[in-house]
């Protein structure tokens, strides 16, 4: 079969399926519904909010690489960002009539009731036991983040997720039978040798291509895991210009840790870009864990959520504390900035029409550092953040020598924090300077009144996040709980 | 040993279909609202014509276009199809564009505009009060002599309570598929707890007869009440595109015009008035009792009814005055869900009682004990009704002295006592809900089986399956009577051309009222079968004679299906109907008197929670549940309507917060905004267990409905937060904590966050006095 330039190509039950002639801009959802009349994938939202359109990609990464299989919404994902992979949905598990143990076990623990949002489930679960057949509860609470029901409580459906792994193997997707030849050699076979070219998207296959395709096309919109323009289809109904699609840029997946710090390719996908921020600095582990659902964290990017520009993207706060930097490329030539000095004014950075963002850096650190990042929201998965924190300092014989506290929520950018660091640059590491910041904060930001809270309470909670950095330091032999999730039931 | 869901099989692999994949003729079209942005103002005018002009564009209904009445409202006809000269709320139904494809109407709907003069819009409870704007006349409650008694009263307290409405957020949104039959008939299939409701409703907008529209539901993706009167107004959208068009129309509402067109659960605010003794037993109670009905009375009555009932909960009140008022506001009119008023009537007294003992200093428990009903004294609520099965004292102490309440309250001052930043509570409540529709009527059901030839059956019942597992039950009960596998009973779609005239799916009644009708039908059938064997063999035989697929004649054993092929090759009948009515009931609905339930199904949960005192945030840490089904008919499923309404409730108490911005616009209408909980929500520590004991009235095979009660026994996990909120010093006394307690809340409420301004409250739709001025506006873009 030969690689045509305007088709895109997926493998779906052992098929490829080839698929031409559709707007860019369909989403796999769509198209499994409307399309090919696979109608057990539901639509819940039309945002990735509640999970029951989710799907499991599967990828060839080349060579001896494992194939990789991941969730993802497939509600606000368009279907050209899926060429040369697999799909698998909840019709695919059904092995010669035989259910999966994430399903058997979701019937045998009474874990669906109107049925709705089971499939959604049934992914995310076999998603999880292609990684962890056997998974404990906090791998199965996390593995359904992503996923709402509103009949069961959740408690069947956990009960599943940890009965799962004690029931008769898959046969097919089963981590250890699911990477055959024969499975390789079909994915193999749909890895492209001319660039995936459709009248309203390109994607180009390395970061030249994708510098010449960005300046011939200023005008076109960069396109990278779509969770949030994704949106801008299903509920603005925005008639997209032209889209540059990101993710074929090999270049642009690159994730480098070393001495130096961290360089993040801006196509790598948060799940993968929030695990090496983690390991570098386990004081993020909050916010990277309250990020978001696994399925937007497989397809959404730190590049994305940086360009985008959000004030209430949680990446960033984080980021800021960490002094991280952005590549930016514009034809040949490469820039790198601040990223405090990125964001300009509300959805608005220092990008030009003609540039892109190619890494995120976050350099090493020198010295005594203490980090933290705390995310506050109504409910501890899967939100949007009211306000979101990432804390930095550096301390030296008991007196802060260096801080930066970024935040979100706060104004129409994620910013810094200038009067609350100055507090406490040169203070002694103890409640009273945390205090003192606090308060400093008000002279930092005016936030506003909306639907996720009101600015008081965005300004009076955000300094008793720094109050709550302050106990964390001061009192580490004796430290008391100081997070809800802490407490032992 | 409890039987899976009747399609969990076809759940997990995605094989159940829902109205949405239904395969469609060809030539169906597809409708899209155009829906107003403004609260209240005249519809001067619709601009139509570019959305008329966009590609794929079929047509584009307005009210004019209604052939029949354009109403979808079942018991007061104030509900338009479309708004017609008047907007009574924003998000309210213009017209529908209909087109070839789903997204060109999308899109097409977005292109027309509206032109609307605003007028005066009264947005929450406080300003439909001073305006006396309501809805239907307010109704009063008096028993004995509340003034008297209140100023005798040793001790006395007031307060406010007031409580957020919450979205129903049913997976799968609102969809009707409409195909246009022969000879003026029209068919069709809705997502929907009330078919018959949606035939009448749609003939009537259809100006035909109902016998010539016909409505069917296999299944839908969750209803929890909001799939009760709602689905009339797509579906009858829906019939008349399908009737001027000729051609089948399906609409499907995306998440955001759902939750902006159509009803939620009722928001209420209390002002109360109690009088009580030095054990906080309460003497007497006056409580003004109001609900934001929206603008149109939808089932805002009834719901309002139930509230007060439901205002004694567990608690005997010798002296009650209730005054009950159902306010009119230009906002989406309010609906049916799941427990129908009864959660916000029993939020009340658990709050009067939880500020009683916090007045005293005493545990909340003690206080909640001596106020339960008694036996055989201290026994009849305000309306009437004696308390004839009280269980709860035993419930409530088993469940208590088995969770270990009185260690953990220790334990939970312990830490108190320790921990300056991160504070504990822990609250029990109890749960003593009526069981029947308060509209005597409604409680009745018919059921048709049909016996094939070679044995097998088809059932069709009254009821709608919605999740709660209703058909497995009335499966179960059907193969229980005639003593065959459950593999040989089908249920098909409810349908109205099968059973007519049904009720809702509602009051927790499905199973008390199609589980007896079904076995009512399946009885007539083993005894017309027992009549023909005793004719034809002079042996008499009886139920147990049916078992296991065979029938035991005398010293013979024979197949089922071979008695029903000889019954067939006989001449005798192989299929009936069957019916019920709830015994015992009646209700006098002016006077708020009679007995209205035929029994009550009673819990009670204990939940342990956690809350930060810096961020508000909090956690429930573990639950212990006892709750009253009478003798299961499903032990798995009821645990599951338990787990799930306790969840449910807890997202109403905790995190879902419905915000209308102050021009009356709702702008949490998606998961994105809107939470409801997710998996790390379900208590790590959790303990459900039934308590087992069997209905003393004859309902079918003495069991209790199982669908409301439990969501109230969440009013424990605001408790317990406002437990651990009264342990911190700005949350000492009787804190000031409104539902939803979202983190906002909750500091709030520990006095932390004093200078937030009272429109922006998490409770600004209710708390809040925001009427803004009328402003002459001429244009707006349409959602």
């Amino acid at each position: 079969m030969g690689s045509r330039d305007d088709c895109i190509r997926f493998l779906l039950d052992g098929e490829v399926v080839e698929v031409s002639g559709l707007p860019a801009t369909t989403t796999v959802l769509d198209w499994l519904r409307d399309h090919a009349g696979r109608t057990g994938t539901k639509e819940g939202c039309a945002e990735g909010d509640c999970g029951a359109c989710t799907v499991l990609l599967g990828e060839y990464q080349g060579g001896n690489a494992p194939l990789r299989y991941r969730t993802f919404n497939s509600c606000i994902r368009f279907l050209p960002t899926i060429d040369g992979c697999e799909l698998v949905t909840v019709e695919s598990l059904v092995d010669d009539g035989v259910l999966h143990p994430a399903q058997r076990a979701l019937v045998a623990e009474h874990g669906s009731q109107c049925g709705f949002c089971t499939p959604g489930f049934v992914m995310s679960l076999a998603g999880l036991y292609l990684e962890q057949p056997a998974p404990d509860r906090e791998q199965v609470v996390r593995a359904i983040a992503g996923n709402l029901c509103r009949c069961t409580g959740y408690r069947p459906i956990i009960d599943a997720g940890l009965a799962m792994g004690g029931l008769e193997p898959a046969k097919t997707w089963h981590p250890e039978r699911v990477d055959t030849p024969a499975r390789r050699a079909a994915l193999a076979k749909l890895v492209r040798r001319r660039t995936l070219e459709l009248p309203d998207l390109v994607a180009p296959r390395s970061l030249d291509e994708l510098a010449s395709w960005r300046q011939a096309e200023p005008d076109a919109q960069l396109l990278a895991g779509g969770t949030d323009l994704g949106l801008e289809v299903t509920k603005a109904l925005r008639n997209l210009p032209k889209l540059i699609y990101t993710g074929q840029v090999p270049e642009l997946h690159v994730l480098e840790t070393a001495a130096a710090g961290l360089r993040i390719g801006a196509a790598v996908p948060l799940a993968d870009a929030w695990a090496a921020i983690v390991d570098a600095f386990p004081g993020f582990e909050e916010v990277a864990d309250r990020f978001a659902s696994p399925p937007v964290c497989h397809s959404g990017t730190l590049g994305g959520n940086v360009a985008n520009g959000s004030p209430i993207g949680d990446c960033m706060p984080v980021l800021l504390a960490l002094d991280a930097r952005v590549e930016l490329r514009r034809g040949a030539s490469v820039r790198e900035l601040s990223l405090a000095d990125f964001y300009l004014d509300y959805r608005r950075t220092a990008m030009a029409a003609d540039e892109f963002l190619v890494a995120i850096t976050i350099p090493g650190a020198q010295g005594c550092w203490h980090y933290a990042g705390y995310k506050l929201g109504k409910r501890w998965d899967q939100d949007i953040s009211a306000v979101c924190a990432g804390f930095a300092i550096q301390v030296d014989a008991k007196v802060i020598v260096a801080a930066r506290l970024g935040f979100g929520g706060m104004a129409g950018i994620p910013a810094r924090a200038p009067a609350a660091e100055a507090a406490l640059i040169g203070a002694t590491v103890e409640g009273a300077s945390f205090e003192v910041a606090a308060d400093a904060l008000a002279s930092d930001f005016e936030p506003i009144d909306d639907l996720r809270a009101s600015a008081s309470y965005r300004l009076i909670s955000a300094g008793n996040l720094l109050r709550r950095f302050g106990l964390a330091l001061t009192s580490e032999e004796q430290r008391k709980p100081l997070s809800v999730w802490e407490v032992t039931p | 040993m409890s039987r899976p869901h009747e399609s969990a099989e076809l759940h997990v692999s995605g094989a159940a279909l829902y109205t949405d994949d239904l395969a469609l003729p060809a030539h169906t079209l597809h409708g899209a609202y155009g829906l107003s942005e403004v609260a209240h103002g005249r519809l001067c005018g619709l601009e139509l014509e570019a959305a008329r002009q966009a590609r794929d564009v079929v047509d584009v209904l307005t009210a004019a276009d209604v052939p029949g009445v354009n109403n979808y409202g079942g018991i007061v006809a104030d509900d338009p199809i479309f708004a017609d000269g008047e907007v009574h709320y924003a998000g309210q139904p213009l017209f529908l564009v209909v087109a070839h494809e789903r997204e060109a109407a999308r899109r097409a709907a977005r292109l027309a505009s509206a032109r609307i003069e605003p007028l005066p819009a009264i947005l929450d409870i406080r300003a439909a009060i001073a305006a006396e704007s309501f809805v239907l006349p307010s109704k009063r409650l008096v028993r004995g002599d509340p003034d008297a008694e209140l100023a005798r009263a040793p001790q006395r307290l007031s307060g406010s309570v007031g409580m957020g409405g919450q979205d129903h957020f049913y997976l799968e949104g609102q969809v009707a598929v409409a195909l246009p039959q022969e000879d003026g008939g029209m068919h069709l299939w809705s997502s929907t707890q009330h078919p018959s409701e949606v035939q009448h409703l749609v003939a009537a907008a259809l100006g035909v007869a109902s016998h010539a529209v016909s409505v069917s539901c296999r299944r839908m993706g969750g209803g929890f009440g909001g799939k009760e009167s709602q689905p009339a107004m797509i579906a009858c959208a829906a019939a008349v595109a399908a009737r001027r068009s000729g051609r089948p129309v399906k609409i499907r509402l995306d998440r955001d015009i759902d939750m902006l067109a159509t009803g939620k659960r009722h928001d209420f605010l209390a002002d109360y008035d109690v009088g009580f003794d030095g054990d906080g037993r309460i003497r007497a109670l006056s409580v003004m009792l109001a609900s934001r009905c929206g603008y149109s009375a939808d089932l805002s009555g009834p719901v309002s009814d139930r509230a007060v009932c439901h205002l004694d909960n567990a608690y005997f009140i010798p002296h009650v005055a209730i005054v009950s008022h159902r306010c009119r506001t230009n906002t989406v009119s309010n609906t049916a869900f799941r427990g129908f008023g009864g959660p916000q009537g029993m939020m009340v007294i658990e709050h009067i009682l939880d500020d009683i003992a916090r007045h005293l200093g005493c545990d909340p428990l003690a206080v909640r004990r001596v106020n339960l009903y008694g036996i055989g004294e201290r026994n009849v609520t305000p309306y009437g009704q004696i308390v004839e099965d009280n269980i709860l004292p035993d419930l409530l102490e088993q469940l208590a002295s088995e969770a270990d309440y009185a260690g953990r309250r220790r334990a939970v001052a312990e830490w108190n006592e320790r921990e300056p930043v991160i504070k504990r509570g822990l609250a029990l409540t109890p749960v003593k809900f009526g069981i029947s529709f308060t509209k005597t009527s409604y409680n009745q059901a018919g059921a048709l089986l049909q016996i094939y030839r070679d044995g097998t059956m088809l059932l069709n019942h009254g009821g709608t399956e919605m999740g709660q597992g209703l058909h497995t039950k009335v499966l179960d009960i059907v193969a229980r009577e005639l003593g065959v596998p459950n593999a040989w009973v089908r249920i098909t779609a409810t349908d109205t051309s099968k059973v007519p005239n049904t009720s809702a799916t509602a009051a927790s009644s499905g199973s008390d009222l199609n589980g007896k009708a079904a076995q009512d039908a399946a009885r007539t059938l083993r005894e017309r079968l027992a009549a023909f064997v005793r004719e034809r063999d002079g042996v008499e035989i009886g139920p147990e004679d049916f078992d296991g697929g065979r029938v035991q004649i005398g010293a013979n054993s024979i197949p089922f299906a071979e008695l029903v092929e000889a019954a067939y090759r006989a001449r005798i009948s192989l299929s009936a109907t069957g019916f019920y009515r709830t015994p015992k009931i009646h209700w006098d609905m002016d006077r708020l008197m009679g007995r209205p339930f035929y029994y009550f199904a009673y819990g009670a949960a204990i939940v342990e929670a956690a809350v930060d005192t810096l961020t508000g945030e909090s956690r429930l840490l573990a639950l212990d549940i006892l709750h009253d089904v009478g003798h299961s008919l499903n032990p798995a499923i009821d645990i599951g309507q338990i787990e799930g309404g306790f969840m449910q409730g807890v997202g109403w108490l905790t995190s879902e917060q419905l915000y209308f911005d102050s021009d009356g616009a709702l702008r949490t209408h998606a998961p994105s905004t809107y939470k409801i909980p997710t998996a790390r929500d379900w208590p790590e520590r959790a303990e459900v267990r039934l308590f087992g004991r069997p209905n003393p009235e004859e309902t079918i095979y003495r069991s209790k409905a199982v669908g409301e009660p439990p969501l109230m026994l969440a009013i424990a996990a605001l408790h317990a937060i406002r437990d651990a909120v009264a342990a911190t010093p700005g949350g000492a006394g009787r804190p000031r904590l409104m539902a939803p307690a979202v983190p906002e809340a909750v500091l709030r409420a520990m006095g932390a966050v004093c200078e937030l301004s009272e429109e922006r409250s998490p409770l600004g739709d209710t708390m809040g006095t925001t009427s803004p001025d009328a402003t002459e506006q001429t244009a707006f873009r349409l959602i």
